[in-house]
């Protein structure tokens, strides 16, 4: 089935987008990549450690920018300026890459979006020539605004990152498909599989999870479960589902040729 | 430091760290292990080309940032 998920221009065959943080070691992380059959994979950009001996294992070695397309993220920024500075230096760190990432946060408890800051950012690396998928609350508004600002995909939470309380509003996401027209990607609250199942089944593009995989007792295993689950999802609802009732007078069998009673 | 002996300060990743004036970047990055590393480098809020950092030296009070890519969400 030719059904590609375009982002970009560009044109991917996996609907699931996963993080690389929280895994035991790098040979954890790539297991559960490859388990999880994702092309797009995010990163974050951190000082290097002074002191630190610059020979260690690192990400690029285990997760090849060959093999992976890389979304710098602004995870743990908390204004337009950090978040805009943090992918200049992913740009330069990545050779010109222009595919990002933006999340603004607005407070370190819950990691709700800040949509005020996100906005103000979003504008200026649009402006910059950046490529910007946006992380951001599931408010149909705003999601639209970043759209009309030339954001390339919306990312509405379905819960709080790192929560796994799976879609706490579906109404809210059909919402934001209904208006807009770029890929929605739901970003952050995905605990297990059937919360990714359920995304795409409403209709969502695709997936972006870190922690439901990472914080799994067995990432790998749950890497493979969520691959499947956004298949599963997406063919339903290409497929369309049938109408929910209360009941039916139509049952699966014939209503004929059913024997006599003998109790007559 | 030959005969020019002159220290600055500048900030890296924000620690201040003592160094001969006029050093070039690609000196720091040579001493600090990173050469041939992916990094990127800021300085004072705008990016430095990798590209030039055999050209470009350090005055005192810059604040430089050195990042790499590492997991996340």
């Amino acid at each position: 089935m030719n059904d590609k998920l375009i982002i970009a221009g560009k044109s991917y065959s996996s609907r699931l987008l996963v993080g690389t943080g929280k895994y035991k070691d790098f040979a954890e992380t790539r297991a559960a990549l490859d388990a999880s059959g994702a092309e797009i994979v995010t990163v974050a950009i951190r000082r290097t450690n002074l002191g630190q001996n610059a020979n260690e294992p690192n990400l690029l070695d285990a997760v090849p920018m060959s093999k992976f397309t890389y979304l710098p993220n602004t995870a743990g920024c908390y204004t337009a300026d950090d978040a805009v500075r943090t992918l200049r230096l992913a740009r330069e760190l990545l050779d010109g890459h222009s595919l990002v990432k933006l999340e603004v946060l607005g407070d370190p408890q819950s990691l709700y979006p800040n949509v005020i800051e996100t906005l103000a950012a979003a504008k200026t690396l649009v402006a910059e020539g950046f490529q910007v998928m946006v992380y951001t609350s599931d408010d149909p508004i705003i999601a639209k605004q970043l759209e009309d600002i030339g954001c390339v995909a919306i990312m509405p939470l379905a819960s709080l990152i790192g929560s796994g309380m799976g879609i706490l509003n579906p109404w809210n996401l059909q919402l934001i498909m209904e208006r807009v027209q770029v890929p929605v990607i739901v970003d952050a609250g995905v605990g297990t599989a059937s919360d990714a199942a359920i995304a795409m089944e409403l209709g969502c593009h695709g997936v972006l999870m870190n922690t439901a995989i990472a914080a799994a007792q067995q990432p790998v295993l749950m890497a493979s479960a969520m691959k499947q689950a956004v298949e599963a999802g997406r063919s339903a609802f290409l497929a369309g589902r049938m109408p929910k009732k209360l009941y039916s007078a139509s049952p699966s069998s014939p209503t004929a040729g059913i024997i006599s009673s003998t109790r007559s | 430091m030959g005969n020019n002996s002159k220290v600055i300060t500048v900030s890296i990743n924000g620690e201040p760290r003592q160094l001969p004036a006029n050093m070039a970047i690609a000196s720091l990055i040579d001493e600090m292990g990173l050469t041939g590393k992916r990094i990127a480098l800021e300085r004072n809020g705008e990016i430095v080309p990798r590209s030039t950092f055999t050209t470009q030296s350090l005055s005192a009070g810059d604040k430089l940032e050195i990042v790499v890519a590492v997991g996340g969400g």
